[in-house]
């Protein structure tokens, strides 16, 4: 079998030029990628990015119209059963059988991997108890919550250990406290040695869970680095200031960047502008100005940019705000 | 947290040997097997339709067409079967459909497993469906009076018919369920397509008394052909001739749609 023949030596995802493009659309345009082993890397970028198309490419359920990839040594266009055979793709949406139970989705994908009898009863059953899903086993996944579903999809794609899992979007959709579990599985997979590809539009995700970041906005790689590495090339000091009269924001709008010259980002709030500013001088003078227009201020600080204003200052535009507690 | 070093202990798992493409084949029949555990309200979709039409057909205008509600059941009885799993063919088209929406072919398809392995799930669903269907069919029609006078023989020969014709027509409906994007469409479709197809045949009337035009079309149905090798099996007197004419739709749908579906699921 290709196991004993596996490439060890290499980065976990060698990406050179990958394209893909859909008529006119260019939704993945020439990525590079370098992902060393046992790393928890994430790819960052809003809606309609290209970061699934991306995955689903790496996974070998796309074939790209340009550039190559390998998989922990693997060619994808050359070798794709050893790719698959290797890796573990989590998608967008729980690629569930909503009319079994959980335990028997485990059992028919730990069949499909050549589990045989008792071993794939027993590998499902492992699954669940590490997962937190043994009440629920017998339960059909049309039953199940948000969570649950998240919980058993990422298990099952771990019936054997891949040497690379992509998890696109892991969180979307779940409350906060669904979140901090997926968060706390990832971390331990990791833990494990498991090089992990995600995929994310919240910031904080990213900046939470990943060691790397690579950011994209159509289709294109802006930037990569570790979360740091990012927040210093944006510039080191950001002035984060909050307004008691949210309809005069234009007004402050206007004044700060007069004042220190550089663009002022709004919150997704309305009340709340943050804005670069090379100085202590400079952000005394934005303050003061604000003030001598009878603008009040219900809050300040100076510090280093939030992964928001990162991607602000590397794309021009916002990213999705993050759901408030409560809403997703 | 103790509980993640129990979470990292236990996940871990190496590769088994790699299971046959048999094998494959037949997790994915287990997979059907198992949907008509969890879902036996499918039955109901599956056998309400033809049942009505059965009894409304064989009560209401039996007597007017055939002179006798007995002797109308005798004809008509072969040709709902055909009607029956014809209609139903349609549901693996529509589960196929469900699958690719919700992302679990591809999870499939990313797995070290031979790629058409899921089809063979999907037959072993229609197998099944046709067959049950079908027997239940035939045993309300054995309780209101009918008797295939070919005896068991007669009857397991045309349940093999059945199976064949389904088989056929189902490739439509699995071509269907790769291209069209809701399975509700699959449906819309297949009613659309199958109403003419069964009305415009020797299923419910003699086509003796209909317009010369029409019994062009009728007389060269597949469907008139099925349900004329249908009755001649379960009557004990079918000609090969038959058979083969019934064969045809069956032969030529899987011959020509097979290699297309199969083409357009590696390409998705």
């Amino acid at each position: 079998m290709p196991d004993t023949a596996r490439p060890q030596k290499g980065a976990a995802i060698e990406a050179r030029g990958l394209s893909k493009h859909f008529g006119d659309v260019r939704a993945v345009d020439g990525i590079d990628l370098d992902v060393p082993r046992g790393m928890i890397f994430g790819i960052l970028g809003p809606n309609g990015a290209g970061k699934t198309t991306l995955l689903r490419m790496l996974a070998t359920l796309l074939p790209p119209d340009a550039g190559s990839a390998r998989v922990l040594g693997y060619d994808l266009a050359k070798s794709p059963h050893d790719v698959r055979a290797s890796i573990a793709m989590t998608g967008q949406f729980a690629s569930l059988d909503e009319d079994l139970t959980g335990r028997e989705n485990l059992i028919l994908l730990a069949r499909l991997w050549g589990f045989r009898g008792q071993s794939a009863k027993k590998r499902a059953d492992d699954l669940l108890i590490a997962f937190d899903l043994a009440d629920a086993s017998a339960k059909q996944v049309k039953d199940y919550s948000g969570g649950m579903r998240r919980r058993l999809d990422i298990a099952a794609s771990l019936v054997v250990t891949p040497g690379v899992l992509f998890l696109d979007e892991p969180t979307t959709g779940l409350d906060p406290m669904a979140r901090k579990s997926v968060w706390r599985m990832i971390r331990s997979l990791a833990d494990a040695g498991v090089t992990i590809l995600l995929t994310t539009q919240y910031l904080e995700e990213a900046d939470q869970l990943a060691a790397r970041i690579a950011v994209i906005d159509h289709g294109k790689k802006i930037a990569e680095g570790t979360s740091r590495e990012l927040k210093t090339a944006t510039g080191s000091g950001f002035l984060h200031l909050t307004l008691v009269d949210a309809t005069r924001i234009a007004e402050a709008e206007r004044l700060l960047e007069e004042t220190t010259g550089s663009k002022a980002q709004r919150s997704s709030e309305g009340s709340a502008l943050s804005l670069m500013v090379d100085t202590p001088q400079n952000a005394n003078r934005a303050i003061a100005a604000l003030i001598d227009a009878n603008i009040e201020l219900a809050d300040f600080s100076m510090g280093a940019p939030s992964l928001d204003e990162v991607f602000f200052a590397l794309t021009g535009h916002i990213t999705e705000s993050q759901p408030s507690p409560g809403e997703a | 947290m103790d509980n993640e070093t129990a979470t990292t202990s236990l996940i871990y798992a190496e590769r088994p040997p790699q299971p046959s493409a048999l094998s494959n084949a037949l997790v994915f029949g287990w997979r059907a097997v198992l949907k008509f555990k969890h879902v036996p309200e499918q039955l109901f979709d599956l056998v309400m339709t033809p049942i009505m039409f059965t009894l409304l057909f064989t009560f209401v205008f039996g007597g007017a067409l055939s002179g006798s509600t007995a002797a109308y059941l005798q004809y008509f009885l072969p040709g709902i079967l055909v009607q029956t799993v014809v209609f139903n063919s349609m549901y693996s088209g529509m589960g196929l459909s469900t699958d690719l929406g919700k992302g679990l072919f591809d999870r499939f398809r990313s797995l070290p497993i031979w790629s058409l392995s899921p089809f063979a799930g999907l037959m072993v669903g229609d197998i099944l469906r046709h067959l049950i269907a079908s027997l239940l069919i035939l045993l309300i029609g054995i309780l209101l009076g009918y008797r295939p006078e070919a005896g068991i023989i007669g009857v397991v020969e045309a349940l093999l018919l059945l199976v064949v014709i389904g088989f056929g027509f189902g490739w439509i409906f699995l071509v269907l369920g790769l291209v069209m994007r809701t399975p509700s469409t699959v449906m819309t479709m297949a009613f659309t397509g199958i109403m003419p197809l069964v009305f415009a045949s020797n299923i419910m009337v003699d086509p003796a008394t209909m317009p010369g035009w029409l019994r062009v079309f009728v007389d060269v149905n597949p469907v008139s052909l099925m349900t004329t090798a249908m009755r001649g099996l379960m009557a004990g007197n079918a000609t090969a001739a038959q058979l083969g004419a019934a064969l045809i739709a069956p032969v030529l749908l899987t011959a020509s749609l097979a290699p297309l579906t199969l083409w357009l699921y590696r390409r998705k």
